[in-house]
């Protein structure tokens, strides 16, 4: 929302107006219109909706009218879970957390020093480096497993750990990271790099005092990035973690929906559940997301 | 140019992230060769010094990308020569024989037909209705940045998540979808829609469109901020209506943005598994069995390393091919994205 309200912001300085913000100058919405959005809006968020709502039924009443509202409404299965009657909701949300903070962290570290180099200095093969980093982007982890597997669990032992799961999945993460801070360094004035110099600054002492402060707002991006792709994981997770105290969420999801195939509200509460820590996340840094992917993609 | 940078500079530092994503397609291109023509001018400084220092800074990136995505890789091709069960010392080489194993299997050539369907049908269906919904989220609308949020809701959450509850939506006779077809008199396989080899497919692309819609969405419509205003207030001084000012306007502007991802839908197909495992663990009877859920289920769960790894090369070399492909045809003109920008860096530089 930000990209485009400062797009906008720039387009009307530049015809110092103010009155076109949004749209594009045509008039919106007849009914119809509005309409539509309303159908999509329900395609949506229906699925998500019904989840959350049956997690408030029991399975009497879901076995005998599926599209019908609760009744009675019943906390019960919520309750179960979060009081870890049933499954093991909180133990997979510390993993799911720690796995997260930690790639994130390896992350933005590791993707933010590689690619001040890349975009500030001047040396032989720094496009030879950056095309390595770029052609990550192309190696699905799909491809990778096997290997993975072998050497975090059977060679390095680190297989059922925190850190075993998030090395690989910064690894994976860090081509996009890249992609996305090189331009966004380079973009940063030459002036200010000079300015530094002058006043007697090395280039570490540059990249630590200012240009990590002015990069903020592209670590958060990136970060955001890691955390998402990281907390939705399932492949690695899968892969990696067969001992049930060590899972994530989307693994303690899927075992859950396995084990207590029968209980169809359990399965529901459980899911709505897990949901809501990814919707707060996205709903406070929805921004930085879709910029995010936005860079992913423009580079 | 100065001013310019000046003011990129500015906002970044005022907790936008709008830099780190230039909206401008050709502007991000002229972004990237800039820094290195204009650094040319000032003196290079002492060679050891600035090699520690570049050696520093790469190091951990370089390091952790080496062993957990580089070496991998390189040992998954290793392991495809063997004929192996993961434990005990790989001697049994037994050349090309896991490749012929794979790329003859009925059940991998099925995988493969199902992933070029998926990529087929994600953009055939995607493309226009993503535009649609973007082309209406780009007018004057009440609630429209709630509206952007809700269609992005379902790409956000985990593809676990989701497919446990369109799972439980999906299921035979007591699930909402078959309720629901049956109260509208459409007749719904014994299986389920999951359940059915006929329907299977179907059912599994109509959940990979909820979910993935989103991004085209939002993707488009980040596109059209980038379609300067002046365009729009031209036509509409010419009288053109609001669906000629799309079509002849808005739409070929577009096109990088569509191209791009476009881009990212082929790859996303190739390499689909999260959904697919959740939702019908490849069956029924292989009816939607994908390269990589092939891989996992005929390759890891059996401990056959080998053929495992033979799949995952393919699955590498047909993702490679499609990309650079579609690269070459369709992206040459872009001046931005993926791979393009390090050839095209690289070719300033050496400049």
């Amino acid at each position: 929302m930000s990209a485009l309200t400062l797009d906008r912001r720039r387009t009307s300085m530049r015809s110092s107006s103010k009155k076109r913000r949004s749209g594009n100058g045509f008039g919106g919405g007849n009914v119809l219109i509005y309409l539509i959005a309303a159908v999509v809006a329900a395609c949506s968020l229906g699925p998500v909706l019904y989840g959350v709502i049956s997690g408030f039924r029991t399975n009497k009443d879901l076995a005998s009218n599926p599209s019908g509202m609760p009744n009675p409404w019943t906390f019960q299965n919520y309750l179960d879970i979060i009081t870890g009657k049933t499954g093991t909701f909180w133990n997979s949300g510390l993993n799911s957390l720690m796995v997260a903070l930690i790639t994130t962290t390896i992350v933005v570290v590791a993707g933010i020093m590689a690619a001040y180099p890349l975009a500030r200095y001047r040396f032989r093969f720094r496009e030879q480096l950056y095309t390595v980093f770029v052609l990550g982007l192309l190696f699905p982890v799909a491809v990778a497993v096997v290997p993975l597997f072998i050497m975090i669990s059977k060679d390095m032992h680190m297989g059922n750990t925190w850190w075993g799961l998030a090395l690989p999945q910064a690894a994976f993460a860090l081509p996009t990271t890249i992609v996305i801070l090189r331009p966004f360094l380079s973009a940063l004035p030459q002036e200010i790099e000079e300015a530094a110099l002058i006043d007697g600054a090395s280039r570490i002492g540059f990249f630590w005092r200012i240009l990590l402060p002015l990069s903020g707002p592209g670590m958060v991006t990136v970060g955001v990035l890691a955390f998402v792709g990281s907390w939705n994981a399932y492949l690695l997770p899968l892969l990696l973690l067969n001992d049930p105290s060590r899972k994530t969420l989307p693994l303690g999801v899927a075992d859950f929906s396995t084990e207590h195939s029968a209980d169809m509200v359990g399965i529901f509460a459980y899911t709505s559940l897990a949901m809501i820590p990814a919707l707060i996340f996205f709903l406070s840094l929805q921004n930085k997301i879709v910029n995010g992917l936005q860079g992913a993609v423009k580079g | 140019m100065d001013v310019a940078d000046e003011a990129t500079a500015r906002q970044g530092g005022t907790a936008s992230p709008a830099t780190s994503a230039p909206t401008r397609g050709a502007g991000s291109a002229h972004a990237l060769p800039a820094p290195p023509r204009s650094r040319a001018r000032r003196r290079t400084d002492g060679g050891l010094r600035k090699g520690l220092e570049i050696a520093f800074f790469v190091t951990p990136a370089l390091a952790i990308f080496s062993v957990f995505v580089v070496w991998p890789v390189i040992r998954a091709i290793h392991f495809s020569l063997y004929s192996w069960k993961g434990y005990g010392p790989m001697v049994d080489f037994v050349g090309l024989k896991n490749y012929v194993t794979v790329l003859g299997n009925d059940v991998f050539q099925g995988a493969l037909v199902n992933n070029l369907t998926i990529m087929v049908v994600s953009i055939a269906v995607q493309l226009p209705l993503g535009l649609a919904v973007a082309l209406l989220l780009n007018r004057k609308l009440k609630g429209r940045n709630i509206l952007r949020t809700i269609v992005f809701v379902p790409y956000v959450l985990a593809e676990v998540v989701t497919g446990v509850i369109w799972r439980q939506m999906l299921q035979a006779q007591y699930g909402l979808i078959d309720t629901i077809a049956a109260a509208i008199g459409f007749p719904t396989p014994q299986q389920g829609f999951l359940g059915d080899t006929s329907y299977a497919m179907g059912a599994l692309m109509v959940v990979l469109t909820w979910k993935y819609l989103g991004l085209a969405v939002v993707l488009f419509l980040a596109g059209l901020t980038s379609v300067p205003e002046e365009l729009f207030e031209a036509a509409q001084i010419d009288g053109a209506s609001w669906w000629q000012v799309q079509r002849k306007v808005t739409i070929p502007l577009l096109g990088p943005t569509v191209r791009m991802w476009a881009f990212l839908s082929i790859i996303g197909s190739i390499q689909v598994f999260d959904m697919v495992w959740i939702l019908t663990k490849g069956g029924p009877a292989n009816a939607t069995q994908t390269m990589a859920t092939f891989l996992y289920s005929f390759g890891v769960d059996r401990n056959l390393y080998g053929i495992a790894s033979a799949a995952s090369v393919i699955l590498f070399v047909i993702s490679l091919v499609l990309a650079l492909t579609y690269q070459r045809i369709f992206m040459r003109r872009d001046a931005d994205g993926g791979l393009a920008t390090g050839r095209k860096a690289k070719k300033v530089g050496a400049r």
